[in-house]
Order: C-alpha cells, then sequence, then structure tokens
C-alpha cells in the first residue's frame, strides 16, 4: 500500500480517533477497551457496545490475527487509487476477536482463509501510520 | 415487526386448509384483518436505461409508477391516507402527490434492506387500523444522476477506517463473504454463474428489464474482474425507476380490481455490525427470521411456489437459499446447478431477472413481481399454479413475507 494513496483516505485525528493513532506511530495497534467489563471492540466508539459503558480506553493488542478473507479491487472507487492497479484488501480477525479490514505486504502467492498473520505499519504523516499485515512464516 | 402478525393470530382467525395437488396438505390460515397488495406499478426500466440523459427527477419516477399502482387497484388518490416512501422524502413526495393530509406519513432510506420492512410497516397500519390504504412509493435516479456505491459517496458513518485501503462498495464486502464461503464449502470459481444465468433467462422473458440478452457460462467467466472473486455479472446494475404498490386489508381486497395478494406472514431480524460482510453469511438471522415466517404462514419451504430473492450480488442468492431452508448450508452452490432456478423448473427463483437483469430497485420491483406471479400475470415466464411466493432479503436487515393467492 502506497502511503500517498491511503493519506486522503485515512480518518483525521481527533477525540475519537486520537489513541488509536497515538499507538500507530509507536509501533502498537490498540482497540479500545472497557474499563468496566474488558471488552474490546474496533472502530471505536463511545460507549461499550456490550455494557453501555463510557468508561473506554484505547489499549495495545497483540497484533497477530488470521486472514478471514480477502478481495482484489479492480474497479477505481477513489481518485488516489487510480494509479495502482489491481490491489488486495484483507478482512483481518484478531486473536482478540474484533475483525478488520486492512491489506497484506508482500503476500505469498498462493493464498487461504486463516493463514496467520501479523501486524506492521506504513508511514502516513507525523500523526498517523497505518496498520498492515505480513503473512506469518 | 412480528406484532403485527402476532395481534392477527389472536384476533379472529379463520382457519383454511388447502389440499395441494401433490398432496402435502400445507394450512394457510385465513385472517380478514390481514393486509393485501392490491395495486403494483413500476416504471419500464429497459426504456429508461435505453434513454440516458440529465439526472430524472425521482419524484417523477415514484409518482409514475403511483399513478400505474393506483389504477391497477382501481383506486384514486383520494382513497391514499397513509404513504410511505423509500429513497424520496416524504415531504416533497406529498406535496408533488397533492397528499396534504395522510393520516400516516413515513420515509425509509434508499438502501435494498428497505423495502421488506417498508412493506412490513404498511401491513402493521392495516392491522392496527391506523391507515386505510397505504401506498408505498419508491424513485430511484441512481443511473441518471451517476450514483456509483462506492469510494467518496459511500457511506461514511460505518467502515470509515476501511477507505484508507481502497476498501468500498457493498459488493466488496460481499465479495469477502463468497471467498471464505469458497473456502468452507469447496466451492469453486464459477460457482455464481448458475445465479448470474437465471436471472438473464428471466430477464430475456421480462419486458420491462434492462438486460434483455442470455449469457452463458463462458461469457460469465470472460467478464472483467469488479472485486474479485466477483465479476461483473455477479453485480446489481444501476438503473433508473419507480416503483410502487398499495396495500389495503384483505376484507376490503375483496372488492377491488385484481385478485388479492394477501401478506400470509412478515418477519424480520437485524444484522447491524460494522461491515456489510457477515460472518455468518446471513445464516443466523436469516435462519431466525425464517422460523418466524414460515411458523406464522403454515408453510414450509417446500409449500413456495416461487421464490423472490433480493439480490444485489450473486452469493446472496445462496445465501438466502441456505439460510431459508430451501437449501442444505454450504450446498446452495450445487444445488442452484442446471437451471432448477428457472421459472418452468423445480424452484423458480427471481424470476423477472432479478437485480442483476431486470432492475436494481432494491428490493421493491421483486415485490412486484411475487403479485403479479400469484395474479397469473408474468407472460412469457409465468410459474405454473403459483399460489405461494416468498420474498427474502439476506442484508444487515433480514426480512421475508409469505405472499398468497387465496
Amino acid at each position: 500500500m502506497r502511503k500517498e494513496a491511503a493519506l486522503p483516505l485515512a480518518p483525521a485525528v481527533n477525540d475519537q480517533t486520537y489513541g488509536y493513532w497515538e499507538g500507530t506511530k509507536i509501533g502498537e495497534l490498540r482497540l479500545q477497551t472497557c474499563g468496566q467489563c474488558g471488552s474490546q471492540w474496533f472502530p471505536e466508539a463511545p460507549v461499550c457496545p456490550k455494557c453501555l459503558s463510557p468508561d473506554v480506553e484505547w489499549k495495545a493488542v497483540s497484533g497477530h490475527g488470521r486472514l478471514w478473507s480477502w478481495i482484489v479491487m479492480h474497479q477505481k472507487a477513489f481518485p488516489s487509487y487510480r494509479d495502482e492497479g489491481p490491489y488486495l484488501c484483507a478482512f483481518i480477525q484478531l486473536d482478540e476477536g474484533p475483525l478488520m479490514i486492512s491489506t497484506l505486504v508482500d503476500p505469498p502467492a498462493e493464498l487461504q482463509c486463516d493463514l496467520p498473520v501479523r501486524v506492521e505499519f506504513v508511514d502516513l504523516d507525523e500523526d498517523r501510520a497505518a496498520p498492515v499485515f505480513r503473512v506469518e512464516p | 415487526m412480528a406484532d403485527w402478525v402476532q395481534s392477527q393470530s389472536r384476533s379472529e382467525n379463520v382457519a383454511a386448509s388447502r389440499q395441494r395437488e401433490d398432496g402435502t396438505g400445507a394450512t394457510l390460515s385465513k385472517d380478514t384483518t390481514q393486509a393485501a397488495i392490491v395495486g403494483v406499478g413500476q416504471t419500464n426500466f429497459g426504456e429508461l436505461y435505453a434513454r440516458p440523459q440529465a439526472p430524472r427527477d425521482p419524484y417523477g419516477l415514484a409518482a409514475a409508477a403511483l399513478r400505474e399502482a393506483l389504477d391497477d387497484a382501481g383506486l384514486t388518490i383520494a382513497d391514499v391516507d397513509g404513504l410511505i416512501c423509500s429513497r424520496v422524502d416524504y415531504g416533497r413526495m406529498a406535496t408533488v402527490l397533492g397528499l396534504q393530509h395522510p393520516r400516516v406519513v413515513n420515509s425509509y432510506e434508499g438502501s435494498g434492506r428497505m423495502s421488506g420492512v417498508a412493506v412490513q410497516t404498511a401491513a402493521s397500519l392495516i392491522a392496527d387500523g391506523r391507515a386505510g390504504v397505504v401506498a408505498l412509493v419508491y424513485g430511484n435516479n441512481g443511473r441518471s444522476a451517476e450514483y456509483k456505491y462506492a469510494g467518496q459517496d459511500s457511506a461514511p458513518e460505518v467502515a470509515k477506517h476501511d477507505r484508507m485501503y481502497g476498501m468500498t462498495s457493498p459488493g466488496a464486502y460481499v465479495g469477502m463473504m463468497w471467498r471464505r464461503y469458497q473456502h468452507q464449502y469447496d466451492a469453486p470459481d464459477g460457482a455464481l454463474a448458475p445465479v448470474a444465468i437465471n436471472n438473464r433467462y428471466h430477464a430475456a422473458r421480462n419486458p420491462g428489464a434492462v438486460m434483455r440478452d442470455e449469457i452463458t457460462a463462458e461469457e460469465y467467466m470472460q467478464a472483467r474482474w469488479v472485486a474479485d472473486p466477483l465479476r461483473l455479472y455477479d453485480y446489481c446494475i444501476i438503473n433508473d425507476g419507480g416503483v410502487a404498490m398499495i396495500i389495503t386489508s384483505a376484507e376490503r381486497a375483496r372488492s377491488l380490481r385484481k385478485p388479492p395478494v394477501r401478506i400470509a406472514a412478515s418477519a424480520s431480524s437485524g444484522n447491524l455490525t460494522n461491515y456489510y460482510t457477515s460472518t455468518d453469511f446471513f445464516y443466523g438471522p436469516c435462519r431466525e427470521t425464517a422460523d418466524r415466517v414460515y411458523a406464522q404462514a403454515g408453510l414450509r419451504p417446500e409449500d413456495i411456489d416461487c421464490l423472490e430473492i433480493y439480490d444485489n450480488f450473486t452469493p446472496v442468492v445462496l445465501f438466502t437459499l441456505e439460510g431459508f431452508g430451501h437449501a442444505d448450508r454450504g450446498t446452495a452452490w450445487e444445488w442452484v446447478k442446471d437451471g432448477k432456478l428457472a421459472f418452468d423448473r423445480e424452484r423458480p427463483t427471481n424470476t423477472c431477472g432479478g437485480h442483476t437483469g431486470e432492475s436494481y430497485m432494491q428490493g421493491w420491483s421483486l415485490h412486484v413481481e411475487a403479485v403479479r406471479q400469484l395474479r397469473g400475470e408474468a407472460e412469457g415466464r409465468q410459474v405454473k399454479d403459483c399460489r405461494t411466493a416468498q420474498y427474502m432479503c439476506a442484508s444487515p436487515i433480514v426480512s421475508s413475507h409469505i405472499l398468497v393467492r387465496d
């Protein structure tokens, strides 16, 4: 994933996303975590979706997951991706449970569902890096 | 949404048994407080598609459909006391129609999941007496207004982290499900071809359809990828059109112009997450909806004569067939082979051509097709002796109705 393609589409740094982006700049993938019941979820939300507590903080997670599925996008939907050629989007299930869309870096020629993956980061700007995943050897 | 049906089952229920020719003896409850669809109307999607132009007025498309639906029912706009809109705003729509003082008025967003919800709402309004004649209207200028369902104009409130990876559009999220389904159930590339071919087979027999040419398996496989594993023919059309329905009580329906089509059962179930991708392919909420809708109607999946399945993308037809018990879990891709879904075969499905062949009217025109099949008006693609039809929508709001002609 080229940073020039991703940058115009990255969510802004704001009250809701600050903790997420802050983690990405120090190599941590973080999920919002409930201070009351311990649930973890993604993307960010104002209250815990299990117990509705507003006691929510971003906590680093393992960065390990598995490839639930993937697609190869051929359609040119975004101007910043116009010159990318077909590109891969991955649906990753983190070991902690939540699912997130990302992409794979240097994917092997033969992919299959459930391959183990591990997070890496692509720098976008001084405040943000995009989590991406590499298939584990 | 089950409330309206429950209230009816408490009311005086006259049960009538119908002995089918095959001897299965399905029982249909006959209840005069139930709602019936008494008028349907829609624009000719093919003609509109053939004449591209500057953005069409969706209110004009909706009004044209409503005029036809009223005429179909033998009613006038003065008879309408409830207005439910989708994809068009109720204030402008009511103004256009001169419907200044409806007893009930409401709008639903223009998403495919809402057509079933709108019909359920109308049925409950009729059942509890809050309205006597409900007009449902839908207008869509998606093609002439160049709506893409992807990219910058796609829903910003969900999946907002996804876009930086270039991920967008419901089709791509359905593609994620299809790849996973293939992995779980050993479905090969090309397994969706029978669904795409079936839709075009029916569209070729529907004078109002956009895509009138049949396709072969070879043409299916040679079509370009949109979001691999989905190809062009797996995708719904984007087109302009309007659809309308008139719903009133089954009792009043008896004195109207056309044979009434009774809404014998209806149920729904949410499946709301951040993603359109459902990790069980909507199986759980479909199963739950199915249990309720079949119980209400007193019917089994095999009792249904005609299936109308919301098919924004072809994999959803397979997910729906499994979730609603028409095929066993993980087997629908094999079950649909060899033309089984054709109007004159074992399981007539999407007999108008569906969303990839006829039009993408977001579930609305599939309701119209169910009504026309039940009335025997689907010339050229008519299901023989069609007495029961089922609408099913597997999406973030799963819904289903069973419609019957008594």
